[in-house]
């Protein structure tokens, strides 16, 4: 779990309901002893600029390019994409689209919506989106597994899940628990 | 200004919504700009946001007056100029100054006590609005009672624009201290203890049993030096505002006085404003690792944090904390 920045507690706690046994992340040495990662909600700006302070931008690159399982929630989504519509934004660039931010609007755009999420069944998922980006362009190894306003909001290349919504501010564990399926299946 | 608007199973201005913004500003640090250029450098440094107004603490004390909202196309300019969320204060009690910033855009409010206050007896009824507030408490009485009116965010009140700690640490301490007490209340406690807190019930028996309170909780007031944001995280803040403490350390001086430009805004040192939030945010971020604010704290080299006040000799009517109860 990335700690530089963000809804630390809220993942952790959502992954240890999920059975996972989840750790902040701040150092290196505490990134080399995770099997998966998890990049909160939080701001894209800071945490970006903190990454590269911090020396963790390209170790973190590194392992995902070499397989390591990660999941981006909103700031975490925008931090793994290629690039940023209209923004000159560094990105780990790990994951094979453009992403828009506040692609909704400001605060007060942001929404609770109940999102059609066919990989997770026919339930819809209490997403809740805040300040949130979508996806403006997916690369051809992107699916997209679910849309809002026309916009892709949950997308995974192989080892590399992106979600605009914050599940960790749901009751609700299936991306939690879809993410640590893969994490296992790695 | 609607409170929670539905439309085709899409739901804006919620609780939840409103509520998670602050989440997602955790673990970070919240800066006072009056200008967009102190904005660029904020987000530069590593700001999770920007808090827009009219003059900072600092001079709000000195050059006396009425406080009020900032000017609000200086606002706009301000939101145009960053990517991270941008709030701005109201005067206690004035919510036709919320409604101005929610038609605005603001991300986010601060119902604060460093302006001047607009009513003496009541605050803003929050839960109309759609945008977020943020409210300053000394103790958990007065945070509950913000978070019935609507806050989604509380902060301790402090001591704004003094450069001093210790009232931060005073508000931060009694709110911690009365979540823990609560905690181990025993049941039939509970209504005598929301009677005393002047809270309702159903809310301290929320906070009792989750120990902490149902929002996020930043320390405000006095923040000066990166040693100060590692103490206040140490002490269960979840995030720092800095209001005065890094462009007053960077404002141009000449004779002891500080200079102005020709818009009448402080005259600051940009890289030195820019090193002192980075050792801030560096800090906060690292806040239980004192190697770390040792090399945050070097990183100043040269600059000097704000000069302080002892609070204990002002008069009464110069603290900034009593306002609003």
């Amino acid at each position: 779990m990335l700690a530089v920045q963000g809804d630390v507690e809220e993942h952790l706690r959502a992954l240890e309901r999920s059975g996972a046994r989840a750790t902040p992340v701040k150092t290196l040495a505490e990134l080399e002893a995770v099997d998966a990662l998890v990049v909160p909600g939080g701001e894209s700006t800071t945490v970006i600029r903190l990454l590269e302070r911090f020396g963790l931008t390209e170790p973190i690159r590194e392992r995902v390019r070499a397989g390591m399982p990660f999941w981006g929630t909103c700031m975490g989504m925008i931090v793994a994409a290629h690039d940023v519509a209209g923004l000159e934004q560094q990105t780990l660039g790990v994951l094979d689209v453009t992403v828009r931010r506040n692609a909704f609007g400001r605060q007060i755009s942001s929404a609770e919506v109940a999102l059609d999420i066919p990989a997770l069944g026919e339930k819809p998922f209490p997403a809740v989106f805040i300040r949130a980006p979508w996806i403006e362009r997916a690369g051809p190894g992107v699916e997209v597994l679910a849309s809002h306003a026309g916009h892709g909001v949950f997308v995974r290349q192989g080892n590399v899940v992106g979600t605009s919504f914050h599940p960790e501010l749901t009751g609700d564990a299936r991306v939690h628990r879809y993410f640590l399926d893969l994490v296992r299946a790695a | 200004m609607n409170g929670a608007n539905q439309s085709s199973g899409s739901k804006t201005g919620t609780v939840k919504v409103k509520r998670g913004l602050a989440q997602m500003l955790k673990g970070g640090v919240i800066m006072d700009v009056v200008t967009p250029e102190q904005a660029t450098i904020a987000q530069e440094a590593g700001a999770v946001a920007v808090m827009a107004l009219e003059r900072i603490p600092a001079d709000i004390r000195t050059m006396g007056g009425v406080a009020r909202m900032s000017d609000l196309s200086l606002v706009q300019r301000i939101m145009d100029a960053v990517t991270i969320p941008v709030m701005a204060k109201v005067r206690i009690g004035h919510f036709a100054e919320a409604q101005c910033l929610e038609a605005l855009g603001v991300d986010f409010i601060d119902e604060s006590e460093v302006l001047t206050p607009a009513d003496d007896k009541y605050h803003v009824a929050k839960q109309k609005f759609s945008v977020p507030f943020v409210c300053g408490a000394r103790d958990l009485g007065e945070a509950l009672r913000r978070i019935v009116e609507g806050a989604a965010m509380i902060r301790s009140k402090g001591e704004a624009g003094s450069g001093n700690i210790v009232e931060a640490v005073r508000h931060m301490r009694a709110i911690r201290d009365s979540i823990g007490e609560l905690s181990v209340a025993p049941e039939e406690e509970l209504v005598a203890r929301a009677r005393d807190l002047g809270a309702p019930y159903e809310l301290v028996k929320e906070v009792a049993k989750a120990k902490r309170l149902p929002v996020v909780l930043f320390c405000a007031g006095g923040v000066s030096t990166p040693a100060d944001a590692a103490l206040m995280m140490q002490l269960g803040a979840e995030g720092i505002f800095v209001g005065s403490g890094i462009f007053k350390a960077a404002a141009i001086v000449e004779n002891g006085l500080p200079l102005y430009d020709e818009n009448g805004f402080p005259k600051i040192d940009g890289s030195i404003a820019l090193r002192y939030a980075k050792a801030i945010v560096d800090a906060t971020t690292h806040f239980e690792d004192p190697k770390a604010v040792v090399a945050a704290s070097q990183s100043l080299a040269g600059a000097r944090p704000m000069h302080g006040l002892d609070l204990r000799q002002l008069p009464e009517g110069q603290l900034l904390a009593s306002r609003g109860n």
